[in-house]
């Protein structure tokens, strides 16, 4: 049975159902990987055994007796920025670091209510901001395919357990690009749905109006299986969308003939790895053989979706995180003097270095006098990005390009200049924006590091994505790398 | 866009966060730095241009009728409490 996490999803799923292993045997054997390779990696913030071995024993039981849900007995870990009850949920942060859900995030529950089983809960940038998993107050994850490099971020712990195989399947989610970005620099499939797809309810807010969920998984497949239970309205989260999930997962296989897809020209101008750049261009020529039409277009306004997105997403998260004031939960300081100096002090003492400088941004940009030449400036070169993705889907059906300009660097090599670190997430930004479903996939490597290539589609594009993604798997087999040492 | 200190000083205490003396001046060469970054959003002609708040535009927030639909779990959450008493969460004197 050694070679368990060698097998996709639903491969496992597959072998649950006919009885070739039990749900206890997977949970022992990721839990085992998870003892012997996490002291290395750090992805993990907390490991729930116990509780695994439980729900696994459960899952056999209905899957003995018949009863068993779609993904009864499957282990998933979850990124620690989805509140699960009564687990320590610390989104990276000392101020959360006592912090212990009282409710399940919907994507918890949901996930749950199909029957998967979760291990842990993986190590993440602070709130989630950051680009290479340096941020969090538990420490740097490794990259599995080179320690010394950083694995991505923000939802790091979830791609370096995925890559490693010390889980099948993670959830993450992504603010600009914090699923696809570490998918990508750690050769996994990483998918970001539509803005308003999946519920952020229980979601720790960074950036309302950017934040969504997806998944980390080795292929696509997997992604649509688990995204098939995530994906629905949700009364509890405001922007929840209130439209029909499509039957994800009965779409993978439809032809590719005739599909219009959009080469976009500003991601291979400079500053962009030439392998990277290569391995991409070589993507695109496997797509044309599969039948589909390449179609150069231009998107003006896209190199200004950096500094906009890091004007938007500070704003958002200086207002977000003032929930964080040492009252009701997370970090309080030491005898506080008076009401003021408890805020202060806690919020001091309980937020890391990048969190405070994004908490600061935000606050001077949405301050009087500041407020229109930045915020209100931001939010219309947002919308003009925004309609240069709009009048490109007018003519293809989905775009591509590379997923990050450079393949997983050094770790330390970034982290004292926040400007050069923000950089990484230069085409990653502009679906979040635009709230436009995105996903990365493996297609190659540049010096023994994986490389990724970005598909996004136009709003609730998901089956179609999915399925121009799940086709480039069919082709290649870069999706089944296993870093070594890992295998 | 080049901040001062007391520029910066003035931002945390509108954040109410406690920055230390040496971090300040780390703060102030970055968060000069990011501003300038982001005065790039110049170039862009937006004169005739809407602020765009939302990335769906066709979707209007749900309103819901005003009734209770949880039920009291007050015990519960404050488990995550710092200081509590009699149901109450306790903090400094506010009023003298």
């Amino acid at each position: 049975m050694t070679e368990l996490h060698r097998l996709t999803l639903a491969e496992l799923n597959e072998g649950l159902r006919a009885r070739r292993f039990s749900s206890v045997e997977l949970a022992r054997h990721f839990l085992a990987r998870i003892e012997r390779f996490n002291p290395t990696l750090n992805a993990f913030i907390t490991v729930t055994a116990e509780q695994a071995l439980a729900a696994a024993q459960k899952a056999d039981e209905l899957i003995a007796a018949g009863e068993a849900q779609p993904l009864a007995g499957l282990p998933v870990v979850h990124k620690d920025i989805f509140c699960t009850d009564g687990v320590l949920t610390t989104c990276g942060s000392k101020m959360l670091s006592n912090f212990v859900a009282p409710y399940d995030a919907t994507v918890v529950e949901r996930l749950a209510q199909a029957g998967v089983v979760m291990l842990g809960k993986t190590n993440m940038d602070e709130f989630a901001m950051g680009s290479s998993n340096e941020n969090s107050w538990y420490g740097p994850v490794r990259n599995p395919w080179d320690t010394k490099k950083v694995p991505g971020g923000s939802s790091g712990g979830s791609a370096a357990a995925v890559a490693a195989r010390l889980a099948p399947a993670a959830t993450g989610t992504d603010t600009g690009g914090s699923i696809r970005q570490p998918a990508a620099l750690t050769g996994l499939s990483g998918f970001k749905p539509t803005y308003g797809r999946v519920s952020r309810y229980g979601m720790i807010a960074f950036a309302s109006s950017l934040d969504q969920a997806g998944t980390l998984t080795a292929t696509i497949r997997d992604g649509a299986m688990l995204l098939a239970h995530m994906a629905g309205f949700d009364a509890r989260d405001s922007t929840s969308v209130d439209t029909p999930v499509p039957d994800y997962l009965g779409t993978l296989e439809q032809p590719l003939a005739g599909l219009k897809v959009g080469l976009l020209r500003e991601f291979f101008e400079k500053g962009l790895d030439e392998e990277s750049g290569k391995l991409v261009r070589e993507a695109l020529r496997l797509y044309e053989k599969l039948g589909a039409k390449l179609i150069e277009v231009s998107l003006p306004n896209l190199p200004l979706s950096v500094p906009a997105y890091y004007v938007v997403a500070p704003a958002e998260c200086s207002s977000n995180l003032s929930r964080f004031d040492g009252a009701r939960f997370g970090h309080r300081c030491e005898k506080p003097k008076d009401l003021l100096d408890m805020y202060k002090r806690s919020r001091g003492e309980g937020f890391g270095d990048e969190v405070k400088r994004r908490i600061m941004t935000g606050t001077y940009v949405l301050s009087a006098g500041y407020y229109d030449a930045y915020y209100l400036r931001a939010q219309k070169v947002r919308r003009l990005i925004t309609d240069d993705f709009a009048r490109a889907f007018k003519q293809v059906d989905v775009l591509m390009g590379p997923t990050s300009p450079t393949p997983a660097f050094d770790i330390g090599a970034k982290v004292d200049d926040p400007v050069t670190m923000y950089l990484n997430d230069i085409y990653t930004i502009g679906a979040n924006l635009a709230g436009l479903p995105a996903c990365s996939v493996p297609c190659g490597q540049s010096g023994g590091l994986p490389v990724g290539l970005q598909i996004i589609g136009p709003h609730f594009a998901e089956a179609k994505l999915l399925n121009v993604a799940h086709w480039y798997q069919r082709e290649t087999e870069w999706h089944k790398r296993i870093p070594r040492g890992y295998e | 866009m080049s901040l001062t200190r007391s520029d910066v000083e003035n931002i945390a205490h509108l954040a109410r966060l406690a920055i230390s003396e040496e971090q300040l001046s780390v703060y102030v060469d970055s968060l000069s730095k990011i501003l300038s970054f982001v005065e790039q959003l110049n170039a862009a002609d937006t004169a005739a241009v809407e602020p765009m708040a939302h990335p769906l535009a066709e979707q209007v927030q749900r309103l819901r009728p005003d009734e209770v639909v949880d039920r009291d779990q007050h015990e519960k959450y404050q488990r995550n409490a710092p200081s509590v008493a009699a149901g109450l969460y306790l903090v400094p004197k506010v009023i003298e």
